[in-house]
């Protein structure tokens, strides 16, 4: 792989559920250490695009390239998957296995570490997201914002050379929004590779280096922060993006 | 009640996993087998199948009759402990790497067993005790030994008596290793628990 190629490249991608055409054709690219946010208005695909470049929903057309490999057409499935971290809206967390375990699982059933190394990983994952006091409880027993860092711990601990959110925060009270997005904020600022579905405008502003605005299936607009808020080029930008503001603006 | 949870476990598998035409199959027979009344598929079986041309020993109809019913039941009780678990936690599994079959075997198997087992175990009392009714096709079962005791020594009531202590002492008994049993998989989370009847 030189030095030039982007880390993840979607190219031309398609998929319909039956007659519902959801991605009409979806390309970008991201390098190494990029944290892009993808908005757009409810059904537009966001969350099957996603889904598709893990491999979760299987494409129609269209290729996708991580680290010069085409996935889509890529035998071993799993192989590619945990190279890619997903973080969910709602945790996806196993019930029945405390925090640390829930951390720990992918590592020795996935990568076959053994116990004892993949527990001490997964302590620094717990403690990286500022929850190793919570080691021995259940998903149960925390709070939403502590699920999803659990979430959060579970996807690093894999090693992947990106992650992706699907709207992280947005089954969580408004006062525990914070510490998901602080997490998420470090973790761009140590270098990950970060590819966020979200509404939360000060994330997006802030965090991401560029905002990808899609709308019925297409890529309308993207670009840095600055411009997409200041300038953007396309009137329904900036319609969207007024509403956002409006909705989700004060938050932060 | 062996044979019913042989045959449950595939038919609930069916259920969740299996094509179209196969589930509905299966709902078909469940609905049908929990809709007879036990009695009823007793006969059915022990007089039924000679007249098709299957003659088979009474206590081969017995299993047969409460196999098939019990499978029934039980598949219907793994069916809806599958899915109880939630699809995002197999999305999750999935996600990470892990086969279909990782993602049941770590993910889904430990939560179902866990909401299964209360009404198993009243599963298997219900059929502990209607294997009482296999004396009406002549198996030789706990109550008709009592009868042929009543018969020689002519005490109605005590035997009657014991036969319910003993079946009272064996339902307990089951009862309460499967209880034990519970609360040793007990975890928060899921201790929102029928009380066993
Ligand atoms: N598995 C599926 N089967 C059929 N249709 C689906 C499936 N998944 C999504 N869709 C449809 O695809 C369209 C896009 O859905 P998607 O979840 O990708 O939108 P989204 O942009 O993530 O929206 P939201 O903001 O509400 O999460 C919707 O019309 C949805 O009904
Ligand atoms: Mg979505």
């Amino acid at each position: 792989m030189s030095e030039k190629e982007p880390l993840l490249k979607v190219v031309d991608l398609h998929k319909a559920f039956g007659k519902n055409e959801v991605l009409k054709g979806i390309s970008f690219e991201m390098n190494k250490g990029d944290t892009k946010v993808i908005i757009g208005p409810s059904g537009t695909g966001k969350s099957t695009l996603i889904a598709c470049i893990n491999h979760l929903v299987a494409p129609d057309r269209g290729e996708i390239w991580l680290e010069g490999e085409n996935t889509v057409t890529a035998k071993n499935i799993n192989r590619i998957r945990q190279k890619i971290g997903f973080v969910f809206q709602d945790f996806g967390l196993f019930n029945h296995l405390t925090a640390l375990k829930n951390v720990m699982i992918g590592l020795v059933k996935v990568k076959k570490m053994p116990k004892d190394k993949a527990r001490k990983r997964a302590m620094e994952e717990l403690d990286r997201v500022g929850l190793s006091d919570q080691a021995k409880s259940y998903p149960a027993q925390l709070s939403g914002g502590q699920k999803q860092r659990v979430g959060i711990a579970r996807a690093l601990a894999m090693d992947p050379k990106i992650i992706l959110f699907d709207e992280p925060t947005s089954a969580l009270d408004p006062e525990l929004i914070g510490e998901v997005l602080h997490v998420m904020q470090d973790l761009a600022q140590s270098g990950m590779t970060m590819l966020v579905v979200t509404h939360e405008m000060g994330f997006a502003r802030t965090v991401s280096n560029e905002i990808i605005f899609m709308e019925n299936g297409v890529i309308v607009e993207q670009g840095t922060p600055e411009k997409l808020f200041k300038n953007p080029e396309n009137k329904r930008t900036k319609e969207f993006l007024f509403k956002l503001e409006d909705l989700y603006g004060e938050g932060e | 009640m062996g044979l019913g949870l042989i045959l449950a476990l595939p038919l609930s598998f069916a259920q969740n996993y299996g094509p179209k035409p196969v589930k509905i199959i299966v709902s078909a027979y469940e609905k049908i087998f929990r809709s007879i009344p036990e009695l009823v598929i007793l006969f059915l079986v022990f007089y039924g199948l000679p007249r098709i041309g299957f003659r088979i020993p009474a206590f081969t109809a017995f299993v047969l009759g409460f196999g098939l019913r019990s499978a029934a039941y039980q598949s219907q009780i793994f069916r809806g402990a599958i899915q109880s678990v939630s699809s995002s936690q197999m999305r999750a599994a999935r996600s990470m790497g892990m086969s279909n079959l990782q993602g049941f075997v770590h993910v889904i198997l430990p939560q179902a067993s866990r909401i299964a087992l209360p009404p198993w175990t009243n599963e298997f009392t219900i059929v502990l005790k209607d294997s009482s009714l296999a004396y009406a096709i002549g198996v030789t079962e706990m109550l008709r030994q009592g009868s042929y005791i009543i018969a020689t020594h002519y005490e109605p009531m005590l035997i009657y008596l014991t036969v319910a202590g003993i079946y009272l002492g064996v339902t307990l008994t089951a009862n309460k290793t499967l209880g034990y049993l519970e609360k040793k998989l007990a975890l928060p989370g899921f201790e929102m628990r029928e009380p066993i009847r």
